[in-house]
Parts: structure tokens; C-alpha cells; sequence
């Protein structure tokens, strides 16, 4: 079994050979799916984790504070520690709460982020599923997580989480519009609705460069909803802490508030990825068209790590946009959706079909 | 036409303004120097609390052990929280005329929220507030202070 950090497709399909010829099919892929499950459940929880770790530095440096400096060095085990500590907390029982749906909405939230992380590509060859409809799968898994945000409002029996349910509800239907139309950009230029492919085709160079205007403008665009489908600030209407106490997920404690915590941050993973995967390149390293030495020098670098390091720059703009802008108001959130955001979208959906019609991307 | 012109603008103009406020806090973002923080238990040695900070209620002493408290209790009335207690006693100058002279100026910290009002309302300046602020201890009576040294008198010249 050879491993070859640059292309791991050799290394996967070897040890599914070594399987399949030793057990039953069946057993072979029953053992498959365990293994990446077990290894997409640890990479979910360290990932979740250090995000929230970053957040919390990122944060505390733009606003000229120094952040968690005492678990270990620079802080580096505090949200270890928040971990242990929330694990240990009492579960608070509601009373005249739902008591089914209020258990249940922690894990529809969780399962919806996590299911999308299956068919995200990490490097060449490391990627779970290729579906051949695989920017669609992740958009609808998960546009589910909502469903888990309005039935956790719904349960709790309390007027603070419905509102901030309710919120979110009226937001997510609305900006999915626009993440939707930003990625239909980007599939008309591509071509394909296959990740692998789309990644394959920004051999050339990344989408957002050869697209040019039209992709930038739908990066943009996608950027700013993709904020708003991760309910983070500016548009955290749906806990928004200084109206609602903490939203939709106020009367939760211990460990079921901790896995809203993390979905929102594994949310905001997947968007990341997405948005790298779509308008970066994903994990294909930077290629300009016609340079070979250029190329070649660039793929050095393994896959995997451009495609974390690409990941990390969006995870920090989105950051950087929830520490710098106020939150807005209701009405103005849906007078952004539907009076600005969707009708550049429309436009510049005809601007890129208009493009690529005409052969003028590159 | 006009609209659409304005339209854009309105778009154009909102880009901007938010991207003059991402570049503050990106500017902070890559300048850690701006950091305003005070590393606590590290700079212990150094550590010098800033002139308005309120850390506890001092009686200032001068160098022949003089205070300016002339007993008139009128800190203790303001005093929102009963957080100080004079005990005085009456005393016969030199001139045999009787004066109230201060024997106990009792100040419990503990109870205190540093509202300033003491200091703000003694006629003769006598209270300040102190800078130092580490005041923890593991028995509660240790917060009772008395604030005039023992043996100190009244300053010269204040009525
Ligand atoms: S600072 Fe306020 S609370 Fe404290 S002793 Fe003076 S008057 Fe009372
Ligand atoms: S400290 Fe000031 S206000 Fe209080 S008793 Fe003394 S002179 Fe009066």
C-alpha cells in the first residue's frame, strides 16, 4: 500500500482492494463507512473545537484584547476545558416543554452539518463520497439544520426562543435564494454539479480569477449569505443576545447547548469549504495557465494543505466581517436579501451565461 | 435611469463604508502593540493603577501622624450602604473649650461599592480613595478597618 501525500486516490483504492479481497463486499463497505465515519465524528470535534478557539483569539485581537492565554500555552486547551466543563453540566428539564422535539432538535441540527461534510473533497483522492450532484446534496443536507433551529424554538415553550426561531426561519428561506444563484454562477461556468470535477476544472487557474467579474461578484455575494446562513454575526438575529437572551437555544444547558455551539461552528466550516471548493480551486493549488515552471513549483505544497489554508483565509474574513459589523435589524436583513442580493444575483447569473456563451472567461 | 443610478451608488457606498470599518479592526487584527490588556499576576512588580481607579477608601496620614477627620459623621450618613461607623468621644482643648475629637473612623470593605460619595462629601477632605485593589482574605472581619492610625491627632488648622 503506497502513500503519496500529493494524490491519495492510489492509497484509498488499494486498501478498498485489500478489503474487498478478503471480506464480503458487504462487509467491506459496512467497514468503510464505519472508518470514515469515526474519522469525519473526530476530525468534526477537533475541527469544532479549535474553531472556537480561533474565534475566540481572532476576536479578542480586533478588539485589542489578548483572548484565552491561560489553559495551557496561549490558551491553546481553554475550549478543552469549556468542553469538560459543559459535558459535566446538569441537563435542565423544562417544564411544559415538548419533551421529544426538545431532545431531538440538538441532533437534527448536528446530523445536518455533519452529513455535509461527507461530500466535501479535502485533498486529491480524500473525499467520502463523489456524488455526481454534489454541490446540490450539500446545499439541501444542509439547509436541513434549520428545521433542528425552528423545532428547538418551537419546544421550548418559551417566547424568546420562538422569536428567534422564527427569525431564523424567515432568514434562512431567504438567503438560501442567494447562495443557491451564487453557486449556479459558478455551475455554469463549470460545467458540472460534480465536485471532483469542479475541482478538476480549475487546473487553469481558480474559478474567481478565470470567471472575472461575474465570479467575483457572485463570491461576494455568496460570502455575505453564506454569513447569514450560518446565523453568525452581523446576522445573528436568531440568538441575538441582546433582544433575545441567546435566541433559539436559550433554554438548553450542558451538553445538547454545546452541540448548537458546534454545529454553528462546523457550519461555518462547511460554508468555508464550500466557498473555497466553488470559487478557489478546493485543494488544487495555485495554478495560472501556460506557467508549467510556475505550476510545478505550486505543487509542492500537498493538496490538503492548500485546501486548509484556503479554508483558515475564509474562516477569518467571515470572522473578521461578525467582529466589525453591527447587527442588523430584521426588516433590513430581508431588505438586503431581497432588494440588493437577489436581483445582482439574477443579473449576474445572465452576465455569466452571457460569458461563457461568448468564450470570454479564460 | 436616476434610480438605477442611485441604486448602484446606495450599493457602492455601503461596500465602502463597511470596508473602512473592516480596516480598523484588521489594522488592529496585525498590530498586536495595540493590545491594551494588563497581564494581571505577570506584571505584578509593575503593575501602577491609574489615578481615578477606585480600589478602597484611605485616610491620608501626614509625616507628624496628623489626619483631617474632625468626627462630624456626616460620610457616615451619606454613605449609601452603612459602610462606615465613626466612634468619637468629647474631649476639652487647651483653650477648655469641648470639642468632638475622633477615636475610631471604622470602615467595612466589604460592604463598600466604591461609589465615591464619602470622599466626595467630607467637608474637610480627610477620606481618598486608595489604589490598591488586592483584597481578598479568608475571614470576613479582617475587611473591618479602622482608617485613623492609632496615636494620630487631628491636623492643625482644620475645624
Ligand atoms: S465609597 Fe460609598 S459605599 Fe464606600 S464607604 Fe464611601 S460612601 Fe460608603
Ligand atoms: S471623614 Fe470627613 S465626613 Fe467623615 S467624619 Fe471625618 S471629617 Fe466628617
Amino acid at each position: 500500500m503506497e502513500f503519496n501525500i500529493y494524490d491519495l486516490t492510489s492509497f484509498t483504492s488499494s486498501f478498498d482492494q485489500l478489503l474487498m479481497e478478503n471480506l464480503s463486499p458487504f462487509w467491506a463497505v459496512a467497514i468503510e463507512m464505519i472508518l470514515i465515519g469515526v474519522a469525519i465524528l473526530a476530525f468534526y470535534a477537533v475541527v469544532g473545537l479549535y474553531l472556537v478557539y480561533a474565534e475566540r483569539k481572532v476576536c479578542a485581537f480586533m478588539q485589542c484584547r489578548v483572548g484565552p492565554n491561560r489553559v495551557g500555552p496561549y490558551g491553546f486547551f481553554q475550549t478543552i476545558a469549556d468542553l469538560i466543563k459543559l459535558l459535566m453540566k446538569e441537563l435542565i428539564p423544562i417544564k411544559n416543554a415538548d419533551k421529544l422535539l426538545f431532545n431531538i432538535a440538538p441532533y437534527i441540527v448536528i446530523i445536518a452539518s455533519f452529513m455535509a461534510i461527507a461530500a466535501i473533497p479535502f485533498a486529491k483522492g480524500l473525499h467520502a463520497i463523489d456524488f455526481n450532484i454534489g454541490i446540490f446534496y450539500i446545499m439541501a443536507v444542509s439547509s436541513l439544520g434549520v428545521i433542528g433551529i425552528l423545532i428547538a424554538g418551537w419546544s421550548s415553550n418559551n417566547k424568546y426562543s420562538l422569536i428567534g426561531a422564527m427569525r431564523s426561519g424567515a432568514q434562512i428561506v431567504s438567503y438560501e435564494l442567494s447562495v443557491g444563484l451564487s453557486l449556479i454562477t459558478i455551475v455554469i461556468l463549470s460545467g458540472s454539479l460534480q465536485l471532483s470535477t469542479i475541482v478538476e476544472g480549475q487546473r487553469d487557474g481558480w474559478f474567481l480569477f478565470t470567471g472575472h467579474i461575474p465570479a467575483l461578484i457572485a463570491f461576494l455575494v455568496f460570502l455575505v449569505a453564506a454569513t447569514a446562513e450560518t446565523n453568525r454575526g452581523p446576522f445573528d438575529l436568531a440568538e441575538a443576545e441582546s433582544e433575545l437572551t441567546a435566541g433559539f437555544h436559550t433554554e438548553y444547558s450542558g451538553i445538547k447547548f454545546a452541540f448548537f455551539f458546534l454545529a454553528e461552528y462546523m457550519n461555518m466550516f462547511i460554508v468555508a469549504s464550500i466557498a473555497v471548493t466553488m470559487f478557489l480551486g478546493g485543494w488544487m493549488p495555485f495554478h495560472v495557465g501556460g506557467w508549467e515552471a510556475f505550476n510545478n513549483i505550486m505543487d509542492y505544497i500537498p493538496p490538503f494543505f492548500w485546501y486548509a489554508g484556503k479554508t483558515a483565509f475564509i474562516i477569518w474574513v467571515m470572522m473578521w466581517f461578525k467582529w466589525t459589523f453591527p447587527r442588523l435589524r430584521i426588516d433590513q436583513l430581508l431588505t438586503l436579501e431581497w432588494k440588493y442580493l437577489l436581483p445582482i444575483n439574477l443579473v449576474n447569473i445572465i452576465i455569466m451565461a452571457f460569458v461563457v456563451l461568448m468564450g470570454w472567461h479564460f | 435611469m436616476r434610480s438605477i443610478i442611485n441604486y448602484l451608488k446606495e450599493i457602492f457606498g455601503a461596500v465602502a463604508a463597511l470596508f473602512k470599518g473592516m480596516r480598523v479592526t484588521g489594522y488592529y487584527f496585525f498590530h498586536p502593540k495595540e493590545i491594551v490588556t494588563q497581564q494581571y499576576p505577570e506584571n505584578r512588580a509593575t503593575l501602577t493603577m491609574f489615578d481615578r481607579f477606585k480600589g478602597e477608601v484611605i485616610m491620608p496620614h501626614n509625616e507628624n501622624n496628623e489626619h483631617k477627620c474632625t468626627a462630624c459623621g456626616i460620610c457616615e450618613m451619606n454613605c449609601p450602604n452603612g459602610s462606615i461607623e465613626i466612634i468619637s468621644e468629647m474631649k476639652v482643648n487647651e483653650e477648655g473649650k469641648k470639642k468632638k475629637v475622633l477615636s475610631k473612623h471604622i470602615y467595612h470593605l466589604g460592604m463598600c461599592t466604591f461609589c465615591n460619595l464619602c470622599v466626595k462629601t467630607c467637608p474637610s477632605n480627610a477620606l481618598a480613595m486608595g489604589q490598591d485593589f488586592e483584597h481578598a482574605v479568608f475571614d470576613r472581619s479582617k475587611l473591618n478597618k479602622v482608617l485613623n492610625k492609632p496615636g494620630s491627632v487631628l491636623m492643625k488648622g482644620t475645624e
